[in-house]
């Protein structure tokens, strides 16, 4: 318990840090990943096949090496200096970005086929097919699998503990480096995935509040 | 992609022209982001013939190759034990008795709850400085374990929806024919399940292939690490030796996603499998779009709603 409340201030700022990359890789790759999955399901082919590339070769490569092009690279190409925080934002929702374009791609996918050809067979255009008819029913059953995408994102907000961010799994370090901070090694890292598993479930509440808020009765 | 194109007609001159600027706009961003980064990366000398000159020397392709080695042996260890950790772990979930159903569930939940790299670094950092204990964890262990814990309990859930997805009559039908509860599960039922859910687990391994890349965070001496070495050498080739590394890393995983594309392929042509699959293995980002698909197939379209 001391490795908790001996060390509270550095718990609050890992915490703070690590919801922070959360949200702001989420938000990014919200917005990234529906350009991207617009684009992959657009009757413009370049845009298709740009949108297929990019999904396939993010998603291809290791969160891991996608911060070290972005912590340890972009410093080298003399662009104005960026702090460690938002390149890992920036790492984090490249990266997630290509799971949402998949998640809303599979959802349309979805939908019925007769969906969409009675929406045309009345005469709606491309944009209110998808606005007025495919999206709403889409958005439902990408609920479950998009909280599960997060859920996916908020873990993988440890790997910038190996890229100088201070969140909850760089506490190891900072506690075992200093001389006079309570706790062990293993108690800080236990308490880590004790929080996480917190914060899982808690997201785990949020989809399962949703999954039934918006449960298609067909 | 053959419900995308439900979505719109084929284009009139008017479409053609529209598509032709949006097509147009697309190339024009794209070929300035990417112009931009290789403008960037020229104008910092990264083309320089002494940033690559390190590369020409076998030595260091040498090292390349061990690096090389230590991913895919922590991979196809980490594969291995998933696998079987996962019929373990699933065949326990899927127990008629209470007393090992709920463990087993709270375990599978608790894994799947806490990051790859929290668990690795608890075998790592954690083991090593318990107080008194001589013990010493290689990182290779740590690595290994770490993603057999995490990938296992993943892959139990997709089986277990693998089973459960099974119409009831083929359990029925195996206790018919006089076999036991455990010939039911092992002649009937698993073989079943596996077939169906293969694109998942290979999917899965893929994922694990990744996931092999944080060991660079617990310093396990794999490709990423190497590349991080190289980067202090002479040229400082840091950005270089992330591209090469990237390329190995990309192909590995491009091979094992054709295979599981190709699998998910044949299992849809196969007139073995039935198509009835549940949605529970949904909450790994890799299978989810496998598993909407299958569901979309099966005309199951209450996502979110399957066996819990």
């Amino acid at each position: 318990m001391d490795a908790l409340l001996g060390n509270l201030d550095l718990w609050g700022q890992a915490t703070l840090n690590t919801v922070l990359l959360f949200l702001g890789g989420g938000a990014l790759a919200l917005v990234l990943g529906t350009i991207v999955g617009a684009m992959r399901v657009s009757p413009v082919p370049i845009a298709r096949g740009v949108g297929t590339v990019y999904v396939n070769l993010v998603r291809n490569t290791p969160l891991t090496l996608v911060f070290f092009f972005f912590v340890f690279g972009y410093p080298k190409l003399d662009l104005p200096e960026i702090p460690f925080m938002p390149l890992g934002i920036i790492a984090l929702g490249i990266y997630t970005a290509t799971y949402v374009a998949e998640v809303l791609r599979a959802g349309i996918n979805t939908v019925p086929v007769g969906q969409a050809e009675a929406a045309r067979a009345i005469g709606l255009t491309f944009g209110q097919v998808m606005t007025l008819v495919v999206m709403p029913q889409a958005f439902r059953s990408v609920v479950p699998p998009m909280m599960s995408v997060f859920i996916a994102l908020l873990k993988n907000t440890t790997v910038a503990a190996g890229f100088s961010i201070a969140e909850l799994a760089a506490l190891r370090a900072t506690v075992a480096d200093s001389a006079n901070r309570p706790g062990t090694v293993m108690e800080i890292l236990l308490w880590v995935a004790v929080v996480f598993i917190v914060l899982v479930f808690l997201l785990s509440l949020v989809q399962r509040h949703f999954e039934k808020k918006w449960r298609i009765v067909r | 992609m053959s419900g995308a194109s439900v979505l719109y007609d084929v284009p009139g001159p008017k479409a053609v022209r529209r598509n032709l600027l949006l097509g147009i706009v697309t190339v024009l961003v794209v070929v300035a982001a990417v112009g931009f980064v290789v403008y960037r990366f020229a104008v910092t000398g990264q083309f320089d013939a002494a940033r690559w000159n390190l590369f020409t020397y076998s030595l260091v392709w040498q090292g390349m190759a061990q690096a090389l080695w230590a991913t895919v042996s922590a991979f196809l260890a980490a594969a291995v034990g998933s696998i079987l950790l996962g019929f373990v772990l699933a065949i326990g979930r899927l127990s008629d008795h209470a007393w090992v159903r709920v463990p087993v569930t709270v375990v599978i939940e608790l894994l799947r709850a806490v990051p790859v790299l929290v668990m690795m670094m608890i075998f790592f950092y954690g083991v090593n400085s318990i107080p008194g204990s001589t013990f010493r964890m290689s990182a290779y262990a740590a690595v290994v374990i770490g993603l057999v814990l995490y990938n296992g309990s993943v892959l139990a859930e997709a089986l277990r929806a693998g089973v459960e997805a099974l119409p009831k009559g083929q359990k029925e039908a195996g206790y018919a024919i006089g076999l036991r509860k455990s010939g039911v599960m092992v002649f009937i039922l698993l073989p079943q399940a596996i077939r169906a859910m293969l694109p998942v687990i290979v999917a899965q391994l893929v994922v694990t292939l990744k996931d092999t890349a944080l060991g660079f965070i617990i310093t396990y001496p794999e490709l990423i690490y190497y590349a991080k070495y190289l980067s202090g050498q002479p040229g400082r080739p840091l950005l270089q030796a992330g591209l090469i590394v990237a390329v190995i890393y990309i192909s590995m995983c491009l091979i094992l996603s054709g295979i599981a594309k190709w699998l998910e392929v044949r299992t849809r042509r196969s007139p073995k499998v039935l198509h009835h699959v549940g949605n529970s293995a949904a909450d790994d980002e890799s299978t989810l779009t496998e598993v909407i698909a299958l569901q979309g197939r099966a005309g199951n379209l209450d996502a979110g709603g399957g066996p819990r």
